[in-house]
């Protein structure tokens, strides 16, 4: 019997090793929603969401500040983006962000830019300032049409 | 009682058993013969309801084995017990726990208690006090006499033998022997012995069916066995090599065989 | 009985012939094991509840093969870091290292080479002990002694497998990253930071979960096919080792088939 108290011991401990490896794989690898979270939201609208998805990074600086929560349509007309920004980090009132690529053909991400104001976004606030991404094929089809000009 | 009505069993084309008809008395023991691959082995697995046949019944009662459910079956069995040729002793299990195994699966007693039954079943075949040895560390006949303690663990009403005392020293083979007689009689169980052993069947057995090829071909007391003027009974009993019962088991001339005649080639089907 | 006729076949004949006859008894045995394992399986909502038969079968099957899924993780993460390292090195992005290992064990490696491993140290030894009990008629003793075998030994085994998997699997996820960062950072000097910022960035939560899907897919099979052919060996000392190598071989192949399966559906 004692021998049997000391597999349920050890069955125990693995059982518990191994949760803990799932747990670690689900809230630090994969940022499962929720329970590894941290920060506060704001909302952005962009008329064209130009292939930020959910989970694309925002960066301030260079530097990554937090990801995109979701992305949807709203009013079937413009882009509406939820950010999850990091515990921490102030953004003014008058904040600028946009779409942007990391590099030429790597990916995504939305560039916040600090601007003047003191105050800064209470969390779930709207970020107002936005620009879209930028279209190649548009730039390349304004610069012809200027050139006919 | 148990019957057997028409029982048959065929594995691919051999046929093991063919069409037997056979009765189990109440309270009796009751003792299968026969020469290797006569069949004796497979009718006694047919009537414990370890294989099921090919065609036949097997009645317990008023009770068919073959179409009762298995909750039906299993609350049967624990009324049974059976020796095994090898013993089949749990391996991962000490003696105690493999005697003790159909009490601690069936009963609620105290651990208490069931040391107290353990300890009564294993003086009864002598080996109280190797309780903690392993299956592999016994020898043939401790092993054996260990499986009958299992056996009557749950004091069976039905107990099914096979090949009780193959294997075993004459000395052994003689204490499982008595065991079966003894426990038998004071028991009033209902007891099947499959055996090759001419001797020990026919001093142990109150009823004595011989098999041959499936088949029954004597049934009786061991007396009307021993005085029986069938042939092939007698060339059984005797152990004589040829007789009605030939020594060669091969279907083909011989002469053919050696001379490579091409009607005797065999295909690989 | 000795008459044999000669019959003239054609090889495309008796080709076929054999395709058809292996190809029903194929259908057959997949037909038998699937009845078996989920009769077995069944039984789990019938008393008496085999827990104590459950744990030690998770110990001996579980515990029993941590070290070489430790050991077998950490090897594939360092060689993943050293492969990819070079391989990054040469487009100058060695800051994906960590996203590289990470998606590569989490996804693939870690399920796969998990599961092959488990085959080897536990698929084999369900069957050969299953095998074993056959052979000794110790599976028709338990069913003498009204203990319904496949309640009592299948069922205990395959249900110790299905959760076994997933948790070692998780664990040389673990491992595999943990070693990859040592060789990436350590030996290679990734930095650190990005090694771990790519990892997180990289590997979504739908990787995590089509992982930890597939472990339990083939912690099933595995219980499912070993334990079948332990039951349903031959029981020889030969049957039990042909049983035993084709149990390794048929959950092999049946886990690397389902994984491409199950591969298709989550990308």
């Amino acid at each position: 019997m004692q021998a049997y108290r000391r597999v349920e011991m050890t069955v125990g401990v693995f059982v518990i090793v191994g949760l803990l490896a799932i747990s670690w794989l689900a809230i630090k690898v994969g940022q499962v929603g929720g329970i590894g979270e941290s920060g506060y939201t704001l909302i952005a609208n962009f008329d064209d969401a130009g292939g930020v998805r959910k989970g694309s990074d925002v960066m301030m600086a260079g530097v990554a500040i937090g990801r995109i929560n979701s992305v949807t349509l709203t009013d079937n007309d413009h882009a509406t983006m939820v950010l999850r920004i990091n515990e921490g980090i102030k953004i003014t009132e008058d904040a600028f962000a946009s779409v942007r690529t990391k590099g030429i053909i790597g990916d995504r991400y939305i560039r916040i830019t600090q601007g003047m104001d003191d105050t800064s976004l209470e969390p779930g606030s709207e970020i107002e300032e936005t620009e879209s991404a930028i279209n190649i094929e548009d730039l390349i089809s304004k610069y012809i049409f200027s050139g006919k000009e | 009682m148990i019957r057997g009505d028409k029982l048959s069993k065929v594995y691919g084309t051999t046929t093991a058993v063919s069409s037997t008809d056979i009765h189990v008395r109440d309270a009796a023991i009751t003792v299968i013969m026969g020469g290797s691959g006569s069949g004796k082995t497979t009718l006694l697995r047919l009537l414990a309801g370890l294989e099921k046949p090919t065609a036949g019944h097997i009645w317990y009662g008023d009770e068919d084995l073959c179409t009762m459910t298995d909750n039906r079956l299993y609350e049967l069995r624990e009324s049974m017990g059976m020796l095994f040729q090898y013993s089949a002793l749990l391996n991962s299990l000490n003696v105690y726990d493999n005697v003790a195994f159909p009490l601690h699966e069936h009963t609620d007693l105290d651990e208490e208690v069931i040391r107290t039954m353990v300890s009564m079943k294993l003086e009864q075949v002598g080996l109280r006090g190797f309780e903690h040895l392993m299956p592999s560390e016994l020898s043939g006949g401790m092993a054996k006499r260990v499986a009958f303690a299992r056996a009557m663990a749950m004091d069976p009403k039905i107990v099914f033998f096979d090949e009780p005392t193959s294997g075993l020293d004459p000395i052994s083979a003689g204490v499982i022997s008595t065991l079966i007689r003894e426990t038998s009689t004071k028991n009033r169980m209902t007891s099947i012995v499959v055996t090759h052993d001419v001797g020990a069947g026919l001093s142990m057995g109150d009823n004595v069916i011989l098999l041959w090829q499936g088949r029954i071909i004597a049934e009786g007391t061991p007396d009307e066995i021993r005085h029986s003027d069938d042939e092939r009974v007698q060339q059984f009993l005797e152990g004589r090599p040829d007789g009605p019962i030939p020594f060669s088991r091969s279907t083909t001339s011989y002469v053919d065989d050696l001379t490579h005649k091409p009607g005797t080639v065999r295909l690989e089907s | 009985m000795s008459d044999v006729t000669f019959v003239q076949q054609s090889a495309l004949a008796v080709f076929f012939g054999r395709l058809g006859r292996s190809t029903l008894s194929g259908m057959e045995k997949l037909g038998d094991a699937t009845m078996l394992g989920f009769h077995a399986l069944g039984l789990i909502f019938s008393k008496p509840w085999q827990g104590k038969h459950f744990v030690l079968q998770l110990y001996a099957l579980g515990v029993g093969s941590l070290a070489i899924i430790v050991v077998t993780g950490a090897f594939t993460g360092m060689v993943l870091a050293l492969q990819g390292y070079y391989t990054l090195a040469k487009f100058g992005s060695e800051s994906l290292l960590g996203a590289g290992v990470g998606m590569s064990i989490i996804r693939e490696l870690g399920p796969v080479l998990g599961a092959f491993m488990i085959i080897g140290r536990a698929g084999s030894s369900i069957t050969a002990e299953i095998g074993i009990m056959r052979v000794t008629e110790q599976t028709d003793a338990l069913e003498m002694m009204a203990v319904n075998p496949k309640r009592r030994i299948l069922l205990p085994r395959i249900v110790a497998v299905i959760i076994a998997v997933p948790l070692l699997v998780a664990i040389f996820d673990v491992v595999g990253i943990g070693s990859g960062y040592i060789v990436g950072v350590e030996l290679l000097g990734v930095n650190p930071g990005a090694y771990i910022a790519e990892l997180v960035a990289k590997v979504g939560m739908h990787d995590i979960y089509g992982g930890l899907v597939k472990s339990v897919v083939f912690g099933f099979l595995i219980g499912m096919i070993c334990s079948y052919m332990g039951y349903r060996s031959t029981p020889t000392t030969e049957g039990v080792a042909q049983a035993t190598t084709q149990a390794v071989v048929i959950s092999s192949v049946s886990v690397l088939i389902v994984d491409y399966i199950l591969t298709s559906f989550y990308l």
